[in-house]
């Protein structure tokens, strides 16, 4: 019974983690069918921001809760840089191309990204362990749950239910929609579709960069940080369905109950079982749980 | 002569030339070219990919699987000769191309990338956490033999230079092979239109099968020979950083010809070596600005600028209108 509870909780929390790095990943996919490897950079960019923000606020001994706030949004400062940077610098010069090539371009500003990195923050490793500190931990029967991570699946929770919230109800969400659908109709009908490009890039940069500052406390912020979410991300996004945010947090459930069964129960399988969930999703529902029927090309 | 016959002797002429100087080229030169053609077959298969579309983001999965057959087989069996255990690194790497060629080939574009890259990192996630396998440090390679014949040291490096050269002359003469035939020359057009190549009555999936497994095949051999050239194997070959190396010199390199991956591959790592010596923290920095060059810019790859200097001259007096005489 212990482990199971254990299971579920470590699940939650980590799948509240994948899916706060895969929705701005799953977004700017659905929106412009991008698939962004350089998202791993607005992670790393996210945490080490976040870091900084962390050691500058916490040593001076200023309240806590100001020190939450000054990381989120100097991780998302630094998000929303950039994505303008690379949507406005990079990208808008490979629409239209091969949708592979323009992962391949991803790829490249990835490369470029994490040197950047080295560049500015050094090869040492972070830690902001402080906010951890300060949020404490709270007893469960036999179990401790630290604040912090119920902190983070409420964030994850919150984010899931504002961005279906935007898309559907607001303005700017039925414009996505809209482009989503038809990119060619939504500008015939007088939709600027590259602003709405840009900030869709935008606010997947800065989604990516709030899901590494809300881990930075929980890993060391260190070099090669950025790769790993990559794959991980992509995993939980093909598994519910690339472009979709329902199945980004259904993925990101599957994946984060499985790799924390597979940790407690069989810790030999904890990298295996993800992308092993991932082909088995896969070889059934061949472009995810939530994926819409692709009309062929003639 | 036509132009394929051509190629061809050029082609033989060069690996011969290649050969011929090794002995009186710097040790750490023969190494580096050891490395980068045995990488290079590697990207002859992406390069087979490519011209149908497809971009495999994890190719490192068979490349991994060539290595480590090399290495079990050097651990549990007294087999040392070296072309024995390469032809059972592509076979393993073969079968395993086959079997998830059934899963593989029925996606395109993005969802192949990924799902490729899943099925490399799910290799890298058994090999991280199987003690017998090394873990992470990996483990040594035994060093093998030729027909008996067992070289050692400087000698070593030679030979297996020279095989590695053996290998890529052969294998490089039957993928051109494989252009000229209908299953391959068939690449371009799925690329283009798949639906307009079902109507010819071939089934589109079974040709992606088709060339899933000699790519596989031709990594497997690949790492196979890296595997024997560095006597050592570990997890980092199967990691998708490696396969985004190997996508990244097919696009450096471009599809348009089989040189392009030998010529590709030993720029690739001669600018590595120099990058690492001369520059060093800045070599994926280096690495990201070439690749977003070469795809802005040379969207055909370096290959296409020898085609276009060659074309040229050509193109002149048909652009000239001929006055009516």
């Amino acid at each position: 019974m212990l482990t199971v509870f254990a299971i579920v909780t470590d699940g939650l929390v980590y799948a509240a983690y994948l899916f706060l790095v895969a929705v701005g990943l799953t977004l700017i996919f659905g929106v412009m069918r991008i698939l962004n490897v350089a998202h791993g950079s607005f992670y790393a960019f996210g945490a080490y921001g976040a870091a900084t923000a962390a050691g500058i606020w916490f040593d001076r001994g200023w309240p806590d809760a100001g020190g939450f706030l000054l990381m989120a949004l100097f991780a998302m400062a630094i998000g929303l840089v950039l994505g303008a940077v690379l949507e406005r610098g990079i990208l808008r010069f490979v629409y239209g191309r091969d949708e592979v090539v323009v992962v391949l371009v991803t790829y490249a500003a990835f490369l470029i990204l994490e040197d950047v990195i080295v560049l500015i923050w050094g090869p040492r490793s972070y830690a902001a362990y402080q906010p951890m500190v300060a949020a404490g931990s709270v007893d469960i029967g036999d179990l401790t749950l630290s604040n912090y991570d119920i902190g983070l699946v409420l964030l994850a929770a919150a984010v899931a239910v504002l961005a279906r919230w935007a898309l559907k109800y607001t303005r700017y969400g039925r414009l996505l929609t809209v482009v989503i659908f038809d990119r060619e109709a939504a500008a015939a009908y007088g939709i600027n579709v590259t602003l709405v490009y840009t900030v869709t890039f935008i606010i997947g940069a800065m989604l990516g960069a709030l899901g590494g500052a809300v881990m930075a406390p929980k890993i060391s912020v260190t070099l090669g940080i950025g790769v790993e979410v990559i794959v991980l991300a992509f995993a939980v996004v093909a598994i519910g369905g690339m472009g979709s945010v329902e199945g980004a947090l259904i993925g990101s459930l599957i994946v984060g109950l499985s790799r924390a069964a597979a940790v407690h129960l069989v810790p030999q399988l904890e990298l295996f079982v993800i992308y092993a969930v991932m082909a088995l999703v896969l070889g059934f529902r061949p472009y995810g749980l939530f994926s819409q029927i692709q009309p062929r090309k003639i | 002569m036509t132009m394929r016959v051509r190629s061809i002797l050029f082609g033989a002429l060069g690996f011969a030339a290649l050969a011929a100087i090794a002995p009186w080229l710097p040790p750490w030169l023969v190494s580096l070219a050891t490395i980068a053609f045995a990488n290079a077959l590697v990207v002859l298969g992406l390069i087979i990919l490519w011209r149908a579309g497809l971009v495999p983001f994890g190719q490192a999965l068979f490349y991994a699987i060539g290595a480590y057959a090399v290495a079990l087989i050097g651990r549990y069996t007294p087999i040392r000769d070296v072309f024995a255990v390469i032809l059972v690194g592509a076979v393993a790497a073969g079968i395993v191309a086959y079997l998830i060629g059934f899963l593989l080939a029925r996606y395109r574009e993005i969802f192949f990338a990924m799902l490729s890259l899943a099925m490399s990192m799910i290799l890298y996630g058994i090999l991280v956490k199987t003690e017998t396998l090394g873990s992470t440090d990996g483990f040594h390679v035994e060093a093998g033999s030729f027909f008996g014949y067992r070289p050692d040291g400087e000698m070593w490096n030679l030979a297996i230079y020279w095989l590695v050269l053996g290998f890529s002359a052969v294998l490089a003469w039957l993928v051109s092979l494989y252009f000229g035939s209908v299953a391959g020359s068939l690449g371009n057009p799925i690329r283009d239109n798949e639906i307009r190549v079902e109507f010819l009555g071939l089934s589109v999936d079974r040709l992606i099968h088709l060339k899933l497994v000699i790519s596989g095949v031709l990594a497997g051999i690949g790492g196979a020979l890296a595997a024997l050239a560095v006597q050592h194997v570990d997890p980092a070959m199967s990691y998708w950083t490696t396969s985004g190396g190997f996508v990244f010199v097919t696009i450096l390199a471009g599809a348009g010809s089989v040189a392009a991956a030998f010529v590709g591959s030993l720029a690739f790592e001669l600018v590595r070596s120099f990058a690492v010596d001369l520059v060093p923290g800045t070599w994926q920095m280096i690495l990201g600005t070439a690749l977003l060059l070469t795809i802005l810019f040379l969207p055909e790859g370096l290959g296409s600028l020898a085609t276009r200097l060659r074309r040229q001259p050509k193109a002149l007096p048909d652009a000239q209108p001929k006055a009516p005489s």
